[in-house]
């Protein structure tokens, strides 16, 4: 910690608190209506109910979406990772004529609008004849994740020692098991990093998942086509006021793990 | 090591002067080794976005008829592409509702990254946490989220109305590129932070203190160290907002209602209700190489600005 030690900067403090507001309160709108006793999400407040969160734990067809969205993250989350790796160590091991443009290339999604790279895959898909399925909305998402992957890997496989795998290889272990043994422990949380941010950005994906689906929906496919409905409105926010509540109670989690150093390297440095 | 010496003995017969023998197998052996690994990633880049990519420039000169597509060469699409009056409209207002979403986007976050890189002591990582944390709930709830504020009904009436600066809700603050505009501000808010966070977090701090030994005042220091170096970052978020966003079509379709229509609903419409693919290709391509040629032109204008201010 050698930050210049200034005083408390008071404006930007308060700039940061209104910064939050602003980044809240929307969402936190959400919990607040899914108790709200009445069909129309408006003001004023009618009574306490919790009979949204009752008819979301009876809904089969928000059960189905957000099982098929845990499938379908789950699925490009690992192969995004695996590709990442692939690409990672490739990139950062081996000297390679023309490893900028192959870079650039894997890279290349992250710079075409999702609806760009949407509509060709569906042209693809339709044309080789494989139909539109939970398969085509994986192929799509593991497109949009390897980049990410890609990304978060390789700066974890710049970040350590490479002798580490000499050393191993000269004590005679084949380049699997120094993978196994020596590479795979220390970029492990480089992976899990890779598989987390993959996860949550295919589990949350609308563009790539509105073209590729078929029969089956994903979770926002499956919020997108009740929102047209007012009367099933407040069992979505409820479901919505559930995935924050639940994902605020798993990163204050893994937080409060970071904090008691069990999780996570001595990368982050100066917190 | 093993390796290359198994591939040095398959090699060593071929007739060659030995130092390109050595070089020859070095490069090749590592090179090889390299694509042989990145093999399995580009290949799935190939079968996912370049054969998707140059079937879409295909389609696009291509016919629909009915519910097969005419395969004779054209240039029709094009043309009703680009003539066509609201195909133009719509691609200019989807630059410029992009446009100032991304740079209201980036000034908002700006001071906020400032402030985790440079102010919260001890603690960053929990504000990156608490930043992020919003933005882990569905895209479209949030985007609803302001229809709630936005709406005739609304937070923002009622908070009014309860005021009593006004009397009857106001019905002008939705469905218009001002709603959308605010409802992507909000929706990209963490694309914004996180890049710039980064290129803050990296400036090397004796730096700031050397400016400041040599007499710079905290303003001065801000404009002549802090910005130039933040700027990679500031280019990134630009480019991770602005891209997207003008591809995004439900956005515009939950909050903008008719005068906040942007080019992404026509091409979705061309590939769904209308089913004319080849339409929707061109649609595409004109979408991306437009939206390519500005991000070239903002990238060199941004570099010039900078070696000018440097």
């Amino acid at each position: 910690m050698t930050s210049s030690g200034q005083k408390k900067n008071w404006p930007l403090l308060a700039y940061a608190c209104l910064y939050l507001a602003f980044i809240y309160i929307p969402v936190l709108l959400l919990p607040i209506f899914s108790v709200n006793d009445s069909l129309y999400i408006a003001f004023p407040l009618k009574g306490f109910t919790l009979k949204w969160y009752e008819s979301m734990l009876t809904n089969d067809s928000m059960h189905r979406a957000l099982w098929n969205s845990i499938k379908v993250a789950l699925a490009a989350a690992t192969i995004s990772t695996v590709l990442g790796i692939f690409a990672a160590k490739a990139v950062t091991r081996y000297r390679m004529p023309g490893q900028k443009s192959v870079v650039s290339v894997i890279m290349l999604p992250l710079v075409i609008p999702e609806i760009i790279l949407g509509t060709s895959l569906l042209i693809l898909v339709n044309q080789i004849g494989i139909g539109l399925s939970l398969f085509s909305v994986v192929l799509g998402h593991v497109l949009i994740n390897v980049p990410f992957a890609m990304a978060v890997l390789i700066s974890r496989f710049e970040g350590f020692d490479q002798a580490l795998e000499e050393a191993s290889s000269d004590l005679g272990e084949g380049a699997w098991s120094t993978f196994r043994r020596v590479t795979l422990p220390l970029v492990l949380p480089g992976v899990v990093s890779s598989f987390l941010l993959c996860f949550t950005i295919s589990f949350d994906e609308f563009i790539m998942a509105f073209f590729l689906t078929g029969n089956e929906q994903t979770l926002p496919i499956f919020i997108y086509s009740q929102l047209r409905f007012a009367n099933r409105l407040p069992g979505v926010v409820a479901m919505g006021a559930a995935i924050i509540m639940v994902s605020i109670v798993v990163v204050a989690f893994a937080e409060w793990l970071r904090r008691r150093g069990s999780y996570g390297m001595a990368e982050d440095t100066g917190l | 090591m093993s390796v290359e010496a198994g591939t040095a003995g398959a090699v060593i017969s071929r007739p060659e002067g030995l130092r390109e023998r050595i070089t020859g197998l070095f490069m090749r052996s590592e090179a090889l080794r390299g694509y042989g690994l990145i093999s399995p990633t580009l290949i799935v880049m190939v079968v996912t976005m370049g054969m998707p990519i140059g079937l879409c420039i295909a389609y696009s000169f291509w016919t629909q008829d009915y519910l097969t597509i005419d395969r004779t060469f054209t240039l029709a699409n094009y043309q009703e592409a680009v003539t066509h009056p609201l195909y133009r409209t719509l691609l200019l207002r989807s630059l410029m509702i992009s446009g100032v979403t991304t740079v209201i986007t980036v000034l908002l976050a700006y001071p906020m990254a400032y402030f985790v890189a440079f102010h919260a002591h001890g603690n960053k990582m929990t504000w990156i946490v608490v930043l992020t944390l919003p933005f882990l709930t569905s895209y479209l709830l949030r985007v609803f989220s302001w229809k709630i504020i936005l709406g005739y009904e609304g937070v923002f009436n009622a908070g009014l109305i309860s005021l009593g600066v006004i009397q009857e809700p106001l019905a002008f603050l939705l469905y218009n590129p001002t709603s959308v505009i605010i409802t992507l501000t909000y929706a990209w808010a963490p694309f914004a932070i996180l890049p710039i966070f980064v290129s803050l977090e990296k400036i090397d701090r004796s730096l700031l203190e050397a400016a400041t030994d040599l007499g710079d005042g905290p303003f001065t220091r801000f404009l002549r160290i802090t910005l130039p170096l933040s700027l990679p970052g500031v280019i990134a978020a630009t480019l991770m907002i602005f891209i997207p966003t003008v591809g995004d079509f439900i956005t515009p379709e939950l909050v903008g209602g008719r005068d906040g229509k942007m080019i992404a609903k026509v091409i979705q419409v061309q590939f769904g209700r209308a089913n004319n693919y080849p339409l929707g290709a061109s649609l595409s391509l004109i979408t991306m190489i437009t939206i390519t040629f500005v991000s070239v032109i903002y990238i060199v204008m941004t570099r010039w600005v900078t070696k000018r201010i440097a």
